[in-house]
C-alpha cells in the first residue's frame, strides 16, 4: 500500500484501486487542489479503473470537496471506468443527500461492500 | 473582526466560534452545521465578493445565546443577487463542480439574509434542542 503523505492513501486491490481519505477535515484549497492532482495522476494510471473513494476518515468538508468529486467522476466516465464511495460518515451524507448528489454517485455503506460489487 | 481574503484566514476564527457553541452546551450537530455554513459564507466572501484581493477583507461578527447564534460575513465587493443563483440540484448544474455553497448554508441554517448590495450576509441557527426552562423542568417532572 501507498501511502501519499498526509492526504490519501492508495491500495491496489485485485480489481479495484481504493483511495482512502486520511485526514478527517477536508476544507482547505491547497489541500483539495493536491489531491486533485494526485487521485487525477492515480486515474490516468489504470485503464478503465475502478476506483473506490473510502470516506471513512472523513468527518467534515466543504462544498469545494463536492466539486472534486464532481471533476474525479468526470475524468473516470470519460475513460470508461466506475466510480464508488464508501463509508460515508452520516453527517457528511446528509450533505450528499442535500446537494442530490446521492443520485450521481454509487454510494456503499462500507468498503466490502463496495469491493464486492 | 476582519480577516484577510485568503481561504485559510477563517481558521482561527471558525475554531473560535465552535470553541464557544461548544461551551454553551450546543449539540455536535449545531456545531457542523455552523461550522459548514460558515465555511461556505466566508469562501463565497473571499472568492466571488474580494475576488482573492488580498487587499480586502472579510469582516464577520457573531453573537451566541442561549438559544440561538448568528452570524454575519461582509466582504468589500460589489455584491451579488442570490436570487439569480441556479439551483445546483436541477438538470446539468448537478454535474458543475460549484454553486453548492449558498444551498448548504440555507439548508443548515435557520435564516440566511443577505443585504440589498448582496456583499453582506447574516445567517441564524436556532440551537437543535433548546435548554428546558424552570417553568417547564417543572411541569414535565
Amino acid at each position: 500500500m501507498a501511502e501519499i503523505k498526509p492526504r490519501i492513501s492508495v491500495e491496489y486491490a485485485e480489481n479495484a484501486t481504493i483511495v482512502s481519505f486520511v485526514d478527517e477535515n477536508i476544507l482547505e484549497e491547497m489541500d483539495i487542489r493536491a489531491l486533485q492532482e494526485t487521485i487525477m495522476s492515480v486515474i490516468d494510471q489504470t485503464e478503465r479503473i475502478n476506483l473506490i473513494l473510502d470516506f471513512g476518515n472523513v468527518r467534515f468538508l466543504s462544498s469545494a470537496v463536492l466539486g472534486l468529486l464532481i471533476r474525479i467522476s468526470k475524468r473516470v466516465y470519460e475513460q470508461d471506468g466506475q466510480l464508488k464511495l464508501c463509508s460515508i460518515n452520516p453527517k457528511i451524507y446528509e450533505v450528499f443527500k442535500i446537494t442530490r448528489l446521492t443520485k450521481t454517485f454509487d454510494i456503499y455503506n462500507d468498503l466490502e461492500s463496495a469491493t464486492r460489487d | 473582526m476582519a480577516v484577510g481574503s485568503t481561504l485559510s484566514a477563517s481558521e482561527d476564527v471558525c475554531r473560535g466560534i465552535m470553541s464557544r457553541l461548544e461551551d454553551c452546551g450546543f449539540s455536535r450537530e449545531d456545531l457542523f452545521a455552523v461550522h459548514l455554513a460558515l465555511q461556505e459564507a466566508f469562501i463565497n466572501a473571499v472568492r466571488h465578493g474580494n475576488k482573492m484581493d488580498l487587499n480586502r477583507q472579510v469582516k464577520i461578527e457573531y453573537s451566541i445565546d442561549s438559544d440561538k447564534i448568528e452570524i454575519t460575513v461582509a466582504d468589500e465587493g460589489d455584491g451579488f443577487d442570490p436570487q439569480a443563483v441556479p439551483d445546483p440540484r436541477c438538470g446539468e448544474n448537478l454535474y458543475k463542480p460549484g454553486g453548492r455553497g449558498l444551498l448548504l448554508m440555507c439548508s443548515y441554517m435557520d435564516v440566511v439574509e443577505h443585504n440589498q448590495q448582496g456583499n453582506s450576509v447574516c445567517m441564524v441557527r436556532h440551537r437543535e434542542r433548546p435548554p428546558l426552562t424552570e417553568d417547564l423542568r417543572r411541569k414535565q417532572a
